[in-house]
């Protein structure tokens, strides 16, 4: 396994109270593995990417479980050492390529700074790699020369791609990296994902889009008020799914191509500072039982985890 | 054309209609107010002969259009008139007295404004919400809202009454004058390696620039504090942090991407504190343009007041021509 992240949970402790907004969750990624993380806002999906970066802030607060990754156990290292592991060994990719590259400095001063953190070269060599990333990732290497105001926003988030795996990481997390750009550059930005689990990365894409993920991932994760409601296979997962919530997600989704009918899921998310007793899901779902003011448990049916009573 | 020389080039050819728009309204200002120059010079009881003869030798009996004229080659050939009282010295020269002085004070006040509001301001906004936060920010308020004159008298009777380490007043001990070079004091003393009058300069600056810098430091605490908040919860902040980035880089960038904005300030202050030295120098017996204009105002010196304002303009025109050349510097998105 290259990243094992075992019951792992994080809190937010709010004026309110304490937001659970990763519960008890374990997810284990191999080498060369395509593994999408589903869920509505809110969820818990990029909080559990953020775990793994351990680039949680106050008032958020890992409060348990074990992330190794890579035969390191990220959440003993210090500071330092998981700087190292950042950008090094797992790269990342945000939401929004608007807002998350520096305005003020050019582009090749931002992929050169990253790759002279973690490597000893001179900044001549630095930015010469830089130019061979962007070209990697389908820009012109000119633009190196160029601000970020003055590219669109697939190319700012080709550079934030570029920048990811410029050292080349074992792991690439990508927290819903075309959300926010059109449909053409997202398949581009897609496709290029599948390049990098092809060379052999291992890809985590954070999004609620559940027919992308469907489409493009070896497994797929479903997500839902901070817990982990089911995984598995992403075909039969997508063709057979088992939680009521997944079931309900799937129909949800519209369909250009088949006359279907859309069943949007009744309801709200819960409000995670006082989440229902028992089954998260249980004021919204359907098969909803006496049963269901319990915690259902996890278990596994077909080689796939689910966490409902209808299973266990 | 979105290069930066290009930018600055056109930013600098911006200069002269600003300049001209600004001599213009000082020349309209001083023809509408009531009063007129000569009278106020010789007093109400002079022959009406006399005052034509004055008039015709100020050129005030020329139509608007050519005294506008005459006006303006004057201020473009560095001819600001005669002073009305004492001597008739060149305004030029009167004002060549004086600045220097002023331009210490506020040079020395301003770069302590700015290290003392970037220091609090920053360690406020790392330290956000924590106790050491609300003293920066109680510190901030009451920085802003200190009267001048009551603050700096403070600081005269804990540093020059009680303690005895400082001097109240004035810009040199007499004897000490350094050679004049530029009409800057520390410079001269430095330029003329004159430790002795370098020390004085120092010692008589301390006490009125630490009056104007903590005064205006208050305003940067606030700005850079605001800022910085604004600016760690970008996006790009934790983009550097997920790509492994060292701490130290990333307040780097947090910091410049905070600075905009207090560059603003910095070009508006600066001529603010033109102003406001006006009572720090009353204050503190500091012999600059402050305690010049007030004097000259209350002796009705037409010449030398236009004079010292035309001065101010083109100064302030110019600072600002600095400060927008400094932020196409820092913002890559500022240009033409």
């Amino acid at each position: 396994m290259l990243l094992d992240i075992e019951n792992l949970t994080t809190i937010f402790r709010t004026r309110r109270g304490v937001v659970r907004a990763v519960d008890n969750v374990s997810i284990s990624i191999k080498k060369g593995e395509f593994v999408s993380i589903v869920g509505e806002s809110g969820c818990g999906k990029s909080t559990l990417a953020h775990s793994v970066m351990k680039l949680i802030d106050h008032p958020g607060e890992i409060l348990g479980g074990k992330i190794t990754f890579d035969g390191l156990d990220l959440l003993s290292l210090s500071d330092e050492e998981m700087r190292k592991i950042r950008g090094d060994k797992i790269g990342m990719v945000f939401q929004n390529p608007m807002t998350s590259l520096d305005p003020l400095e050019k582009v090749g001063d931002q992929i050169s700074e990253t790759i002279m953190e973690h490597m000893n070269v001179t900044k001549k060599e630095a930015w010469q790699m830089a130019r061979e990333m962007l070209e990697k990732v389908g820009l012109q290497p000119e633009r190196v020369d160029s601000y970020p105001h003055q590219l669109s926003g697939g190319q700012r988030q080709r550079v934030m791609i570029a920048m990811a795996i410029s050292l080349n990481p074992k792991l690439l997390i990508a927290d819903e990296p075309t959300t926010a750009l059109d449909v053409i550059v997202q398949e581009k930005i897609m496709d290029f994902l599948e390049d990098m689990k092809r060379e052999g990365r291992a890809v985590i894409l954070i999004t609620h889009d559940f027919a992308l993920a469907a489409e493009r991932s070896d497994r797929i994760a479903v997500m839902y008020a901070g817990w982990l409601v089911e995984m598995g296979d992403a075909e039969a997962l997508t063709n057979d799914p088992l939680h009521p919530y997944t079931k309900g997600l799937i129909q949800s989704v519209p369909d250009v191509w088949m006359d279907k009918e859309i069943k949007p899921l009744p309801g709200f998310p819960p409000d995670l500072i006082n989440p229902p007793e028992g089954c998260r899901f249980r004021p919204r779902c359907p098969n909803a039982s006496e049963m269901c003011m319990r915690e259902p448990p996890e278990v596994e049916v077909d080689g796939r985890v689910v966490k409902c009573w209808l299973y266990g | 054309m979105s290069s930066l020389p290009a930018y600055i080039i056109t930013r600098f050819l911006m200069v002269i209609p600003t300049v001209l728009i600004l001599l213009t309204i000082v020349f309209l200002i001083l023809r509408i107010i009531p009063g007129d120059p000569i009278t106020a010079m010789v007093g109400q009881k002079v022959p009406e002969e006399v005052l034509e003869r004055l008039r015709h030798e100020a050129g005030l009996d020329k139509p608007y259009h050519e005294q506008y004229i005459d006006y303006l080659k004057g201020v473009f050939t560095g001819d600001l008139g005669k002073s009305m009282i004492w001597g008739k010295r060149p305004v030029i020269a009167e004002i060549m007295d004086h600045f220097p002085a002023t331009l210490e004070l506020t040079i020395f006040g301003f770069v302590l404004s700015v290290m003392i509001g970037v220091a609090t301001g920053s360690i406020a906004a790392f330290r956000r919400g924590s106790k050491v936060d609300s003293g920066m920010r109680i510190y901030s308020i009451v920085a802003y809202t200190l009267f001048i004159p009551w603050f700096g008298m403070l600081l005269q009777m804990l540093f020059g009454v009680y303690l005895k380490v400082l001097p109240i007043g004035g810009r040199i001990t007499p004897g000490n004058t350094p050679d004049t070079v530029t009409g800057l004091y520390v410079l001269d003393s430095i330029l003329t390696l004159n430790m002795n009058s370098l020390a004085d300069a120092f010692a008589h600056l301390a006490l009125p620039a630490l009056t104007l810098g903590i005064v205006l430091s208050g305003a940067y605490t606030r700005l850079l504090r605001n800022n910085l908040i604004e600016v760690l919860s970008q996006d790009f902040i934790k983009a550097y942090r997920a790509r492994g980035v060292r701490n130290r880089k990333v307040v780097f960038h947090a910091m410049k991407n905070a600075f905009i904005p207090v560059v603003t300030l910095m070009g508006l202050q600066f001529a603010i504190l033109l102003a406001g030295a006006v009572l720090t120098e009353s204050t503190f017996s500091w012999p600059g343009m402050g305690t010049f204009l007030i004097e000259r105002i209350e002796y009705r010196d037409y010449t030398s007041v236009q004079g010292a304002i035309v001065f101010y303009a083109v100064f302030v025109a110019l600072i600002s021509l600095v400060v927008d050349v400094i932020y196409a510097l820092l913002d890559p998105r500022i240009r033409y």
